[in-house]
């Protein structure tokens, strides 16, 4: 694979939920180092969207490809099999998923949550991982929480945790499912100043959200969904400023009115 | 008609030493199934959470049989089945102790997967999905994060059943083990003394389980402090 591919590859992406369809084909390349934002409307299946890149949730239909590479399945004989969980962890290492619920684990310091992974599934030696885990909480501003609690910590504090736990993994794509969504409105600047920050080291991302000023600033694209598919996509100028398609326009317009 | 000072001032120097000595093989008997019960109780809590449907309905069956059942009919199917089963065999080995520990130790199994279980579901999912979003097998995720939360969870009650061990131990007189409540009544009958020295071993159970109740208290107040 070249430098030209892209880094992930969505394929015909269908997910139901017994009877609720609710992703209902799609398809989306992402480039290396592009940063490309998620809009749509609660219930759109952004969530579903992002889970099935790595795999929290099954695909019932489609592929997904990160440099080449399938994602979640082998092919055998032409046949597309599932992997096992063994290899399956192996691939999730590359994808860095940041939750809308942070999810930091409760007994862990800071600096725990964040070298837990690089030592156990990484294999890096402790100290090794405490450097690492120290220089990404001081990339997210933390630095001096280190050794903190969770339970000790703000909500837009324990986002930036969180941030830096999937960090020190150096994932090669990054995906934010509404990252400021269960903070406070004087919190949310702070998380999107790291998230902006990773933007311009060039990080490939991959960025659900209803931040639209934040979107329009940051992203080479915006993904306009509804309904289990890709409405519109396009430059945040033209998707977000100049929508094409009414339903994207009306989406807009009721962010707006909120 | 109640002298009781005085029948103990008589006779402690010989029930006490003789009471205590097995008040020891009814602390090993509670130690070993306790033993059995949490590793096999965790072996059935983690079957119970299985993907696989045979492997969850096996393990369901395990628990609501031996749960299901009074302790003394486990104890006494446990050592008394399995000989009359396989006559040919040499049951030799399989001394009242060992069917004590089995018995006590399957049905503890019982009650601790469901605790171990329960502790393990009342984590959010969110925690698994971040320890394996981070790359950890199930595996890894269960060792290192859930796990060590499930254990604060579940320390109470697994205390509790503890202290509910130790009583339970008594019934192993049943099938003939000769521990502190079996010894009592040999004594008891011999010196026609029952009231003396059943008062005598209720004290001395009381000692035993006393501290273990204390150790819950203490607990359940840490963990209502740190909520
Ligand atoms: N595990 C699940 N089981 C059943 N339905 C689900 C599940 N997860 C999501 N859904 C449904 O899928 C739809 C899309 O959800 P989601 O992907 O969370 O949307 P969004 O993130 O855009 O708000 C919703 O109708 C939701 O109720
Ligand atoms: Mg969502």
């Amino acid at each position: 694979m070249g430098q030209m591919d892209p880094l992930l590859r969505i394929v015909d992406l269908h997910k139901r939920f017994g009877e609720l369809e609710v992703l209902a084909g799609v398809s989306l390349d992402v480039k290396r180092g592009e940063k490309v934002s998620i809009i749509g409307p609660s219930g759109s299946g952004k969530t579903t969207l992002l889970r099935c890149i790595n795999y929290l949730e099954k695909p019932t239909g489609g592929h997904i490809y990160i440099d080449g590479t399938l994602i979640g399945e082998k092919q055998v004989g032409g046949k597309f099999v599932h992997l096992s969980d063994r290899e399956l962890a192996k691939e999730r290492r590359e994808i860095g998923f940041v939750f809308q619920r942070f999810n930091l684990f409760p007994h862990l310091t800071a600096l725990g949550n964040v070298t837990i992974a690089p030592i156990k599934v990484l294999g890096l030696s402790r100290e090794e991982a405490e450097a690492r885990g120290r220089q990404m909480l001081e990339k997210v501003g933390l630095g001096h929480k280190v050794n903190e609690y969770p339970e000790r910590l703000s909500g837009g504090q324990q986002q930036r945790v969180a941030i830096a736990r999937v960090l020190a993994m150096q994932p090669k794509l990054m995906l934010f499912d509404e990252a400021t969504s269960a903070l406070d409105p004087e919190l949310i600047g702070e998380v999107l100043r790291v998230m902006r920050q990773l933007a311009d080291e060039g990080r490939t991302m991959v960025i659900v959200t209803h931040e639209i000023q934040f979107s329009g600033e940051v992203s080479d694209r915006v993904v306009f969904m509804d309904h289990g598919k890709i409405v519109e996509q396009g430059p945040p100028k033209s998707v977000l400023f100049n929508p094409q398609q009414p339903r994207t326009r009306e989406f807009l317009k009721h962010l707006q009115e909120r | 008609m109640l002298q009781l000072p005085e029948i103990y001032a008589e006779n402690l120097h010989r029930w006490l030493p003789e009471l205590l000595y097995y008040s020891l093989t009814t602390l090993k008997i509670a130690a070993v199934s306790f033993f059995i019960a949490v590793v096999v109780g965790l072996l059935f809590a983690l079957l119970r959470l299985s993907h696989n449907r045979l492997i969850r309905g096996f393990a369901v069956g395990f628990i609501e049989v031996a749960r299901g059942l009074p302790i003394v009919v486990v104890l006494y199917i446990v050592y008394f089945v399995p000989p009359q089963l396989f006559p040919g065999l040499n049951w030799s080995w399989f001394t009242d102790f060992t069917g004590a520990v089995v018995g006590l130790g399957l049905h503890g199994a019982a009650i601790l997967a469901e605790v171990f279980r329960s502790g393990i579901e009342a984590l959010h999912k969110g925690q698994r999905e971040a320890a394996i979003s981070l790359g950890m097998t199930p595996a890894q995720s269960m060792a290192y994060i859930i796990l060590p939360q499930a254990t604060r969870i579940i320390l109470p009650p697994v205390a509790n059943y503890a202290i509910g061990l130790l009583k339970d131990t008594s019934l192993c007189s049943l099938i003939g083990v000769n521990e502190l409540m079996n010894d009592a009544k040999s004594i008891a009958f011999a010196d026609y003394q029952p009231m003396a020295v059943f008062v005598l071993v209720a004290v001395i159970y009381f000692a035993m389980s006393f501290p273990l109740s204390m150790a819950v208290r203490y607990m359940e107040g840490r963990l209502a402090v740190s909520r």
